[in-house]
Parts: structure tokens; sequence; C-alpha cells
């Protein structure tokens, strides 16, 4: 855990002398800014439901871009080749960057918490939807992060990686319209592995575990498959 | 302290590695000599446990690579062929990362020990990317020397620098020796007979020769040769002289009154040479044995 807790301290780091972070987290509190206020000037509702249901379409977008120069950039630089011969396991090293990432993201969110604060000074807000909908937020985020980090591992070239990065996303966040096409007992399956299908519940009010269980499965999963990745480049 | 036994490695159909197998004891500076593409790279990569052979063992410090591949790990310094730097951190920030990656205690005096053995010191708070190549060599050192393995390992470790950084490189590279087993590539013949107790020499993916550097030079020096230098002599009749002489094996002309001479292995011509010439009342500007080069042996090694 040390280990991981260094490599994420590094990445943290890096984030904090990177253009690319302050341009990403600018954008995304811009565009929720913009949200809040167009949704709180038409609807007249003290929540935030409306606004963080349009911050997962930003999200889509804005994870693989924060997660793009993890693991690539180590495999162009060569640095690669010092945390595979440090006494570190390559998935500490996966984690590691995982937590840096969702770190950076933590922040963007904890900043974004001006909105709600605005929400009870201005009306007389719900507080209980306000905080599951964060956890939604951080959930969903955390697994796009997961994500991004798995195509990271797979390229050495930073677009490349963001890239396939949203594919990737799009493809899981969709996968529930197959259900569509295939009709139930099958629908009921696609449904549930979308990425879509798990957040509203949250920014409702409602923290179901299923839900929970569904995206802190994505991130196991995504982070399993990345430090496979690593191990299979050994091989080459 | 390391042992490697018939180690090859594949990539795809391609084998980069044929049958390697060689000791090394503790405190050696083992130099690792080959022209680009022999295989010496590969071979690093295999011990530092970055990738694992197709087939053989290497055990460093009675640890196998493939099975305990963590305590290996803990007890080397690598530094690989590209300098594995971050740019957008500082030198001290980054030697504190691999410090901590390193598990080491005492993390700041090891840290200061490090930079002032490799001399970076004064430029610890300078970002990376800013770095000449020399420094950034250095630091690459300093990383490997960190955590004081028993281990060094260190693949081109002068490549890119200018002749008194690369002086500087091998002075500290003889001085880890007394602590350290080092292993180090180079595909720089003045590198080994300078800084190296042994050499090994690799040639495509095979060793090829090995010893220490003055064993190996006297191993491949079949003959002496001789370098004469005439003045006002005519050229066909030094030749025949020369030729006429007992011992004398070959003449090389090099015209403009020079000669190359060669006699058998452990004999030293160049009395008789001197008087004959002196006889013939020819001026002799030059008379001098020529030590072949570890490069001439390096070719020969590697053409044959
Ligand atoms: N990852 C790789 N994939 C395919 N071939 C490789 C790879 N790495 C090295 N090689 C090949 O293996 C041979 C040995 O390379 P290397 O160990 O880097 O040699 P050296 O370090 O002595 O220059 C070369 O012919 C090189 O092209
Ligand atoms: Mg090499």
């Amino acid at each position: 855990m040390k280990n991981t807790l260094t490599i994420a301290r590094r990445e943290i780091q890096a984030y904090f002398v990177s253009p690319i972070a302050y341009v990403v987290a600018a954008a995304f509190l811009a565009v929720m800014g913009y949200f809040f206020a167009m949704i709180l000037y038409y609807s007249r509702e003290a929540t935030m439901r409306y606004t963080l249901g349009n911050m997962t379409t930003v999200l889509l977008f804005v994870a693989p871009i924060l997660t793009m120069r993890l693991l690539a950039e180590e495999q162009r630089m060569g640095t690669i080749e010092l945390l595979l011969t440090a006494p570190v396991k390559d998935w500490e090293v996966v984690l590691g960057k995982f937590l840096g990432s969702l770190t950076l993201y933590a922040c963007m969110l904890g900043v974004s918490l001006y909105f709600p604060f605005v929400l009870t000074i201005v009306g007389n807000p719900d507080l209980g939807p306000m905080v599951s909908g964060y956890v939604g937020m951080l959930l969903l985020g955390g697994a796009l992060l997961s994500l991004g980090v798995l195509t990271s591992s797979l390229t050495q070239n930073q677009i490349v990686s963001a890239v396939l990065g949203v594919v990737l996303i799009v493809l899981l966040w969709l996968v529930s319209a197959l259900g569509d096409v295939t009709g139930a007992p099958l629908s009921g399956v696609f449904q549930y592995l979308a990425l879509s299908g798990h957040f509203y519940d949250f920014f409702k009010g409602v923290i179901d575990t299923r839900d929970v269980i569904y995206y802190l499965s994505v991130i196991a999963a995504a982070l399993f498959l990345a430090t496979r990745v690593l191990e299979t480049r050994r091989w080459r | 302290m390391i042992h490697v036994s018939n180690l090859t490695k594949h990539y795809g159909d391609f084998q980069a590695l044929k049958n390697v197998s060689f000791d090394v004891a503790k405190g050696e500076i083992l130099g690792f000599l080959g022209p680009n593409g022999a295989g010496k790279t590969t071979t690093m990569r295999i011990l530092t446990g970055y990738m694992p052979p197709t087939s053989g063992t290497v055990t460093v410090a009675g640890y196998d690579v493939t099975t305990d591949s963590l305590e290996v790990r803990k007890r080397l310094g690598y530094l690989p062929e590209t300098v594995p730097l971050y740019p957008e951190m500082t030198v001290w920030g980054y030697l504190d990362f691999m410090a901590r990656l390193r598990g080491v205690d005492k993390r700041e005096r090891r840290i200061d020990e490090a930079m002032e053995k490799v001399r970076i010191a004064d430029h610890a708070d300078v970002m990376i990317g800013k770095l000449s190549k020399g420094y950034r060599q250095r630091l690459g050192l300093a990383q490997a020397l960190l955590h004081d393995p028993e281990v060094l390992i260190l693949d081109e470790p002068t490549i890119g620098l200018d002749p008194r950084q690369i002086i500087e490189v091998r002075e500290l590279i003889r001085g880890l020796a007394q602590d350290h087993t080092v292993i180090l590539s180079t595909h720089i013949l003045p590198e080994v007979s300078q800084t190296c107790t042994r050499v090994l020499i690799i040639n495509e993916g095979q060793i090829v020769a090995e010893g220490t550097p003055e064993r190996l030079m006297a191993r491949l020096k079949g003959a002496e040769r001789i370098f004469v230098q005439l003045a006002g002599a005519d050229g066909n009749e030094a030749r025949r002289l020369f030729q006429s002489m007992d011992g004398i094996l070959a003449v090389d002309d090099k015209g403009n009154g020079a000669y190359e001479v060669e006699c058998a292995l452990g004999t030293d011509k160049r009395p008789e040479i001197a008087r004959a010439v002196v006889n013939r009342g020819w001026g002799l500007l030059e008379l001098r044995p020529v030590g072949m080069s570890l490069e001439e042996i390096f070719l020969k090694l590697t053409t044959e």
C-alpha cells in the first residue's frame, strides 16, 4: 500500500504542474456553472439533480483526458522500466495511477460543492439527494477513470489512449441499447451492464447497494485488466 | 553474486540471446562489450526482472529473477539505456520519489549522499527537463545508487557524455567496486579496459570471448608489431632488408619511409632493426612497438 501511495502522490504532483489538468478542471467547472445557472434560472428548483445529470455526459470525455497520460507516457518515456524494476508489484503501479487521477477528480468535485452551497443560501434544498448525488458522481467518475487507466496501458500515445478511452466508455454507456434488440431476458443483463443505468437513483436521493457494487466491480475489473496488460507487455 | 546459465531470449521469431552463461563474483566490475544489437540491453533487462527470459536461469544474490523477482529487485540498482526521468520533476523530487519507492530509510541523508557522489547537489532544485545530457546521466546514476544496492547494472552509462564527463563517470564506477558488484555494458572499447576488471564480449546474442582486458589483449595478439620510420632509404631495399632478417614474419610498407614490421610473439627485434638500419647509413627517425589496440581485437572478434 505504501508503494501505491508513493505512486499516487507523484501522479498528483504531476497533475498540479500540468496545464492540461488545469484546463480540464476549469472547463469542467465552467460547464457545470453554466448548467447550474441555466437550470436554476428556468426551473427555480433548489436541486442538484439535473445539473449532475448533465455533468455525467461531460465526464465521459473528461475522464479519459485526465487518465490518458498515466501509463502511456511512462511507456513512451521509458520510465516504465524504472517502475517495473523497482521492488513494486504491477498492481501497485496501476492502483497508484488510478488513485492519483481519482484524487484530482475528487478535488474538482470538491470545488464544485460551491454550487450546492449557493443553493443552501438562495433556497432551502433537500440535503439528502445532494449528498447521494455527489456519492454517485464519485463512483461513476471512478469507474470512468479506471477505464481510462485501462486504455492508457494499451498504448504509448496519449491521444490514442484518450480516444480509445472515450470509445470504450461510450460503448459501455450505450450497451443497454443492445437489450432493445435482443429483448427479454437478455435485455435485463445489458441494462445492468451499462454505465448509464446506475446513477439516476443516486441523483434522486437513493443509494442502492446494487449500483455501488456495479461501479466498484467496473473499477476492479478495469484495474485488473490494466495490470494484466502491463504484465504481458513484459513478455514482448 | 550473479549466476546466469543457458539464457535464451526470443522476440517473436528472432533469437536475441543464444545460450548465454556467465558468473559475476562479488566486487567485480564486469564489462559487457558488444556492437549495437548484440543483446546487451536484452541481457540486462532480464537480469533486472524487467522481462522474463525465454529459457535459462538467472540468480542474483541467491534469488531467482523469475520466481523471486521482488527480492532481486530490492538488491539491484539499474540505469537503463534511455535514462528514465520525469521531466516535470525537480532533481530532488525525483530522487525522493525513487527513495520512497525503494523503501530507503533516512531518505534525506541518502539522497544527499547520492547527489554528492555524482556531483549534482548544486542542481537539486532544477527541473529535470532543463538538465543537460551529462546531468541527466548523472541523475540516472544517482537513482541507481540511492539505496546502496549490492548489484549495479548500468546500460551504456557513458553514452552521450563529453570526454571530461566520461572520465568522471568512469572514476565514479571504479570507486563503487569496493562494496558493489557492477555490470556495465558498452559498445565503446576504451571503456572496458579503463573501468572493468573482467570483460565479456558478446556478439549476435552469443558470448564470444571472456577474460581480463589484459588477457583478452594478449590472447588475440598473435604477433608483435613494430613501427619503423626511416629517412633517406630506398623503399624496396629497406623492405628486402627487413624481410631477410631472422624472425620477421611480415613487412608492411606504409609509404614515405614508414614500415610496420611483424615479428614472432614474445620477440623484440628492435635492436637488430636499429643496427641494420644504421649500418646501411639510413636515418632512423622512429622505432616503436605497436600494441594491437582493443579496437582491433574487437573488430577481429566480431567480424570472424
Ligand atoms: N522489444 C524488442 N522486440 C523485438 N526485437 C528486439 C526488441 N528489443 C531488442 N530487439 C532486438 O534484439 C537484438 C538485441 O538488442 P539489444 O539487446 O537492445 O542489443 P544491444 O543493447 O546490445 O544494442 C537487436 O537485434 C534488436 O533489434
Ligand atoms: Mg543496448
